[in-house]
């Protein structure tokens, strides 16, 4: 294989070895698809951002994100995303040593930590709307809703994901399926993470400040 | 990968170099930690206002994408052609010009 684990195209070989070749390069096909599939993702982040930053100020003169968001969930849900996007490095660097229960337990400890972002999140959620602050309440909180809530789906998503993907391993091991799964996996976490990163940025730190 | 046993050796080294190390991924973690808590530090001290705190806000969440980029997806050990870094790049353009526009646009747009 090319120095990469993921190369997209390489030379045509021949010989006793094409099968095995066609099947790899149709793996390295499918996580170049993915890679594809994670702009595309980005740019429906940043249309939500966009949206959400020119609505940032029309709160319809009531309540506003600094009125309302609560810091330190806000902070525990950053250093969990964090954390859980570092076990899900491990889970891959597992992976290459051939490791199969350290690569389920800790896909395992990242979906819990994701797990506990989401129901951080929900409660937060719920806690807004029971202080008055619904999606319907201005055009500031229906961006707010809107954003936040399609991270947080992808986040859920992801969980779903990364469990069935834990049976899979369980089932069949490591091979050359399973193992491009895996990278996807991670590599979707990885960007969820990055997304994160920009909410907490733009959403919570510039509203409070 | 590495369904042949006689390729077992070398596919092991090169997954290794194709996905990074345990260090590169602390060092990805470490940075991560130090560029979250940089914009918190400033924010909840209220140690920098206006201009300046957009600056430090919006550099330190770019530099954690760089980090994450490099240090967790990979980004660098990519094999030529870089079609990776190119969907990439294509797609930042879009996004730029999306939020860029938007907010240019709707800044000029305000009814007041």
């Amino acid at each position: 294989m090319a120095s990469s684990g993921k190369p997209i195209i390489s030379a045509p070989s021949h010989g006793v070895e094409q099968g095995h070749e066609e099947h790899h390069d149709l793996e390295g096909l499918r996580m170049m698809g993915f890679w594809i599939f994670l702009i595309t993702d980005c740019i429906l982040f940043g249309t939500l951002f966009a949206t959400f930053v020119v609505l940032s100020d029309s709160t319809a003169g009531g309540l506003t994100g600094a009125d309302l968001f609560e810091m330190p969930g806000v902070i525990a849900e950053t250093f969990i995303l964090l954390t859980s996007s570092f076990t899900s490095g491990l889970a891959v660097l597992s992976m290459n040593r051939g490791d199969r229960k350290g690569l389920i337990g800790w896909l395992a400890v990242t979906v819990l930590l994701g797990a506990s972002f989401i129901t951080l999140e929900i409660t937060e959620f719920v806690n807004l709307v029971h202080e008055g602050a619904a999606i319907s309440t201005s055009a500031f909180w229906s961006a707010f809703y809107t954003l936040v809530g399609t991270h947080g789906l992808h986040v859920s998503i992801g969980l779903v994901w990364m469990i069935s993907i834990m049976l899979q391993l369980k089932r069949h091991g490591i091979n050359s399926v399973t193992r491009r799964k895996v990278n996807i996996i991670s590599l979707y976490w990885h960007f969820l993470d990055v997304v994160w990163i920009f909410v907490f940025t733009i959403v919570y730190l510039m509203e409070v400040m | 990968m590495a369904q042949h046993p006689e390729h077992g050796a070398h596919e092991a080294h090169d997954s290794h170099e194709a996905h990074g190390s345990l260090k590169s991924y602390v060092i990805g973690f470490v940075f991560s930690l130090v560029l979250t808590a940089i914009p918190l530090i400033v924010v909840l001290n209220d140690m920098l206002e206006g201009t300046a705190a957009t600056v430090v806000l919006l550099g330190s969440a770019i530099l954690q994408f760089v980090v994450q980029l490099f240090f967790f997806m990979h980004l660098k050990e990519e094999g030529k052609p870089r079609y990776n870094l190119m969907v990439l790049i294509l797609g930042l353009i879009i996004v730029l010009t999306i939020v860029g526009g938007s907010i240019w646009i709707m800044a000029n747009n305000q009814v007041a």
